[in-house]
């Protein structure tokens, strides 16, 4: 029966029809919901991984144990999984491995926009890239079928608008695969001798994906006017079909890693104008070239930025449909720090030490916003920890007592570990403020190590935060309620004063956990408030300020009591 | 190869993606051709949220873009504004009177624009506007506020039974808030 499916659904409906059978990755928008429709169905073992690297090991292992095996990131995950990426394209497997790598162009919710075909063709992997949930579910299938024929892995390449755009599948059935014998062979250390034959074995191994290419399923030609022929992939497909219908030819590539060669000399022949139309990096279009086709791309569609059907319009000087709007600037609506977030109390006493903060990745990034203001930058998952590091050893003393890292507990455990080794080991004083708020925050609330739940949510093994920090050499580890100020502060000044490393944990559930109890609004004693706007500090999503007197509202106030510490008359109160 | 296009617009936390969701399921009931775009991560912590319907025959794209949209359904006035330009010049906007400070207003750093409906529809827009908040409210709960708004949607689609709205709401709400959703759509369509 048809239904309306999810990208990120139809992969995982893709991997278990192919009879997947683990599946181990780390939350990240947009990838996350891969793993979490995955773990719906009882035949698939799910997991969340520390970090990338291990659920990609993770995923090989269960491969080479003999299981249909995959594990799903966003794209800057893949920096972090590079390492065993490039080495296991040389391995091998047993049993199919198929990667799942979400691209975000637009940066909906990343800090880079890279691309992530170009791992493909570095580690030399193939990539096949869906440009619709029903091709998400044949492509998931079929990569394991790839995988197993020419051992390697396979990357299942997604981006923003297809993962999380709902399009129509007919669901298949599972077929299950029997688990594959492990054998002993000593060609898989990857010493001098095997990894020199496993280099000429890739090299042939891609010779022959090329060949395969011309006439794989997944690339098409659709022929309709001959003046122009685009070649696409991905969404730029959808967009170029929205524009031209039938007025054009297209071959729509779905494997974008290696590239067939006759096939787009062929199609190049059989129009008069060659267009190609991906986003962000020149991939397709620089393989052209290299064919000696003569082709626009990025002469005319910008690297930058997601596409639509107007922008292609608009770059190709084609008419886009007018519309009106009012003269009124339209106040911006960033997100913000949800009423309740425990982060805020902390960001806020952050904010009168006028410290230097080192951010990371997780909902605290909000804390840079206004009126709280309280992050110089961030980099990536774990650089709070090491950069701060770094910039204390440059500056010395003066910058240790007045600088610190701000790292949430599932960005913590998934690089923010060497980190704070870094600092034991090469001793600065730097102060590291683990946001403790149990639980993955951003990409929609997944357990984590620190949670003692599993991905289903059964109880599991647990890290200790405290006594992680002492063990690899703080002496300095102290537990602080952010809810309250006053002790926030103390804690604060006191770390970044102490002539030693330390590590604060602000230790408070994030508001939105399912179960975490909410006190009654608060309300605002009009006779007391003096309108001094004092409250508004905090940046609380649920107070404003009308006819010169606070307004707490109470459908998002839960009661946390911060913004009553910040009230000198006493207006604020249950 | 005309779609119809119908935009779901308010702010993170408002149930936006529910209707989609509903709306996804009737559309695909009528045996069309579906796309239901939306966003998911960071912007949910109450940012401006938008989610693309698309429906025909073949449908492509799965976003809408300025000057495409038949319908914009919003949650909240300044959104409706936000998303003005996406309208098809004849199309419709049917939006929530429900304000919504966002923090740059709250923080005094920006204005809310006044009387956003009267210029909205100098602007030549089509605008149908009501306080479904408070339908929502009589209705059982302001968090109803989607159906209510989703009842006002299926008012415009004559051609589409109300047993099939009806249909997929039972199949996207919660069995214990059936008859509070019922109502809110109700009154919404009736309104």
């Amino acid at each position: 029966m048809k239904e309306l499916m999810l990208g990120n659904k139809a992969v995982a409906r893709g991997l278990y029809e192919a009879g997947c059978r683990f599946i181990s990755s780390y939350p990240g928008t947009p990838s996350t919901e891969i793993t979490e429709e995955a773990a719906l169905y009882d035949e698939i073992y799910c997991e969340w991984a520390p970090n990338e690297k291990v659920a990609l090991e993770a995923a090989h292992g269960a491969s080479l144990g003999g299981a249909r095996a995959a594990c799903a990131m966003k794209h800057v995950g893949l920096n972090v999984a590079a390492d065993p990426l490039f080495s296991i394209s040389y391995q091998g497997l047993n049993a199919g491995l198929v990667i799942c790598v979400a691209d975000d162009p637009g940066m909906h919710s990343s800090q880079n926009e890279q691309d992530s075909r170009h791992y493909a063709k570095a580690a030399k992997v193939p990539m096949l890239e869906p440009s619709d949930s029903a091709e998400a579910v044949t492509f998931a299938k079929a990569a394991f079928e790839i995988s197993e024929e020419f051992n390697t892995p396979v990357f299942l390449k997604m981006c923003t608008r297809v993962a999380h755009s709902q399009s129509v599948v007919e669901p298949g059935s599972r077929e299950e695969v029997p688990l594959v014998p492990y054998v002993k062979d000593p060609t898989k250390v990857m010493m001098t001798a095997n990894s020199r034959n496993a280099h000429v074995r890739v090299e042939k191994r891609t010779k022959d994906l090329i060949a395969w290419a011309e006439t794989c399923p997944f690339n098409r030609v659709e022929a309709g006017r001959r003046e122009i022929g685009v070649i696409c992939d991905s969404t730029s497909y959808q967009y170029a079909r929205e524009v031209f219908g039938d007025g054009a030819s297209y071959l729509k590539i779905g494997l974008v890693f290696p590239l067939a060669e006759k096939l787009f000399l062929d199609f190049a022949a059989s129009v008069d104008r060659v267009i190609v139309l991906e986003e962000l990096d020149p991939v397709l279009e620089e393989h052209c070239r290299r064919l000696g086709i003569a082709v626009e791309g990025k002469s005319l569609f910008p690297v930058c930025g997601e596409f639509s059907q107007n922008l292609v319009r608009s770059c190709l000087g084609l008419s886009v449909p007018s519309s009106v709007s009012i003269e009124d600037p339209i106040p911006a609506r960033p997100p913000v720090m949800c009423a309740g977030c425990p982060h805020r109390g902390m960001f806020y006493t952050l904010k009168k030490h006028d410290c230097m903060v080192y951010g990371d990745i997780g909902c605290y990034t909000l804390g840079a916003l206004a009126p709280l203001n309280s992050m110089d930058l961030n980099v990536c998952m774990g650089a709070s920890c090491s950069g701060l590091h770094g910039f204390n050893k440059a500056i010395g003393p003066e910058a240790e007592r007045h600088s610190v890292g701000v790292i949430g507990d599932s960005t913590f455990i998934h690089s923010g570990i060497t980190g704070i080794i870094d600092i034991a080991y090469n001793m600065t004083n730097s102060t590291v403020i683990i946001l403790d708020n149990s639980i993955t925050g951003m990409t929609g609330h997944q357990q984590n190590p620190t949670t003692g739940k599993n991905l289903r949510g059964d109880p599991a093994g647990k890290v200790d935060l405290e006594a992680l920090c002492h063990a690899v050499g703080f002496r300095r580890v102290r537990v602080v309620d952010p809810y309250d100020l006053a002790a926030a502060d103390e804690a604060l000044t006191e770390e970044l004063a102490a002539e030693e490393p330390s590590v604060i944990i602000s230790r408070r559930p994030c508001v939105m956990i399912k179960g975490t109890v909410h006190k009654p609004p608060l309300s605002v004693d009009e006779d007391k408030c003096v309108g001094c706007r004092s409250c508004m500090k905090i940046g609380c999503p649920a107070i404003s300020v009308q006819n010169k007197k606070a307004r707490i509202d109470p459908t998002q106030c839960i009661g946390c009591g911060v913004c009553t510490q910040m009230c000198r008359f006493g207006a604020l109160a249950e | 190869m005309a779609c119809t296009n119908i935009m779901i617009v308010g702010v993170g936390g408002q149930g936006t993606l529910l209707a989609s969701k509903m709306l996804g399921r009737v559309l695909l009931d009528q045996g069309f051709d579906v796309k239901v775009s939306e966003v998911h991560g960071m912007s949910q912590r109450g940012g401006s949220v938008v989610t693309y319907v698309r429906f025909g025959d073949r449908v492509c794209s799965p976003v809408i873009d300025r000057g495409e949209a038949d319908v914009i359904l919003s949650f909240e006035q300044l959104e409706a504004a936000r998303w003005l330009e996406y309208l098809k010049p004849g199309g419709k906007i049917v939006t929530n009177l429900q304000k919504i400070e966002p923090m740059p207003v709250i923080t005094g750093a920006a204005v809310y624009p006044d009387r956003l409906v009267e210029k909205m529809r100098a602007a030549g827009a089509d605008v149908e506007a009501g306080d479904y908040l408070a339908m929502a409210v009589e209705a059982g709960s302001s968090k109803a506020v989607n159906m209510v708004l989703m009842g006002r949607l299926s008012a415009l689609f004559p051609e589409i039974p109300e047993a099939d709205w009806l249909a997929a709401l039972d199949a996207v709400v919660p069995p214990r808030f059936l008859d509070l959703n019922r109502a809110a759509f109700a009154a919404g369509r009736n309104a």
